[in-house]
């Protein structure tokens, strides 16, 4: 497959999960546009890093630096809560892969194959909540900065 | 008679706030937001020392005159969005004193009773058989398409199984275990009728609208924010329901033997 059409295909699908999730969460009607657009550049970013071999934790970091700035020059905009946009744009990020592989081993009784699924679900949480920290001080400390300078 | 004007308006106040919080809660907004947005009903109200503590199964509130003190308990605790929306636009519009308190608090008790737009359950099932179905094919680098509409049919028939076993039991994660269950058995039909699809991944991305990973990442943020117990507690819930998805795939699994 070219690799342009692989970028094409990730950014409808990202486009159609994120609004998928908006739906089931009952974001309101006026932001559904931005919320699936905020998850295309989360789920790009996301990508593009793992296709560079940057490695799981940096990839989700990455992914959800962009989400919390994102979601915070969206909630200025359309005068809302920043949550209205993190929850369907995170979704792609979300391990969701590694924790049900987590309780397919506990099943199955690996237990080892277990306990390093879990480990991979816990450190990729981390991440994602450590870059949207990260982002949230950023953009406190730009707007310090711009209040000192004005 | 003053005094007892006085009286009726904490209560008032009281009411209003404790009324907010919760409902903002079960929307799945972040603890602090939640403390401020009681804050900034109350100062707009007059007072200057507001007290608010809260944790997600409950609120405990008074204000610096008056000798109130009242709590309020929390039983649900779902995401929508457009409840945290509602709330935060009223309070806001409260602050810039375009409505005055009585006005707020009509405005609350009509959302409290459902006085919001929610989807169509139809709408809703088509987004939760979309998103599987997408994010299977996101997860697996491989793109296949046999698996596709597979994972749109199980996930969908899970969100169903879940919207309506939750009217019959009060224990979130009895409907959890009841939808993992049903997504499990459709699965492993699917599989026996077209021997080309493998069931991991099916179920990797049918699963998906009802994984915890939200849930999971809010805890974390809000840890990290120094709202200790509160995420504590999402960390509890979030385990709980991860346990009841993977104890209803797992056992489906054993039986039957995939």
């Amino acid at each position: 497959m070219p690799f342009w059409l692989e970028i094409v295909i990730n950014i409808i699908f990202a486009y159609l999960t994120s609004l998928g999730f908006a739906i089931i969460n009952n974001v309101p009607r006026r932001v559904l546009n931005l919320a699936g657009i905020s998850g295309i550049i989360c789920w790009l970013i996301y990508w593009l890093a793992m296709q560079a071999n940057m490695g799981r934790l940096l990839a989700n970091l990455f992914g959800s630096f962009a989400v919390g700035i994102l979601g915070i020059i969206f909630a200025r905009k359309k005068k809302c809560p920043a949550t209205v946009f993190y929850i369907p744009a995170i979704v792609s990020l979300v391990p969701g892969v590694p924790a049900y592989q987590a309780v397919r081993e506990l099943t199955a009784g690996n237990l080892n194959c277990a306990s390093d699924a879990i480990l991979r679900v816990i450190i990729v949480t981390g991440a994602i909540a450590l870059g949207m920290l990260l982002s949230n001080m950023c953009v406190e400390i730009f707007f310090r900065i711009k209040k000192i300078y004005k | 008679m003053g005094n007892e004007n006085e009286k009726l308006f904490y209560q008032d106040l009281l009411d209003t706030c404790l009324k907010v919080g919760e409902l903002m809660i079960e929307g799945g907004s972040e603890m602090y937001r939640v403390e401020d947005t009681m804050i900034r009903i109350a100062k707009s109200a007059g007072e200057t020392d507001p007290r608010v503590f809260i944790v997600p199964t409950g609120i405990f509130m008074s204000l610096d005159r008056g000798n109130y003190c009242q709590t309020i308990q929390i039983h649900e605790r779902n995401i929508n969005l457009e409840l945290v929306d509602r709330i935060n636009s009223l309070s806001r519009s409260f602050a810039n004193q375009e409505l005055t308190l009585k006005q707020v608090r009509q405005e609350v008790n009509k959302i409290a009773q459902g006085g919001y737009p929610t989807f169509p359950l139809w709408l809703q099932v088509l987004s939760a058989a979309i998103a599987s179905a997408t994010l299977m094919v996101m997860f697996m680098d491989n793109y296949d398409w046999i698996d596709f509409p597979a994972a749109a049919v199980v996930g969908a028939l899970g969100f169903i199984s879940f919207y309506y076993f939750k009217h019959y039991t009060k224990i979130k994660f009895l409907s959890e275990l009841v939808a993992a269950i049903v997504m499990t058995a459709v699965a492993v039909g699917l599989v026996h009728i077209f021997p080309q699809m493998i069931i991991d991944k099916i179920l990797t991305g049918a699963i998906m609208p009802l994984v915890p990973g939200l849930a999971l990442t809010n805890a974390l943020r809000d840890l990290f924010k120094g709202d200790l117990l509160s995420g504590m507690v999402k960390i509890c819930e979030a385990g709980i329901t991860a346990f009841a998805l993977g104890g209803g795939v797992g056992i489906v699994l054993k039986f039957l033997g995939a």
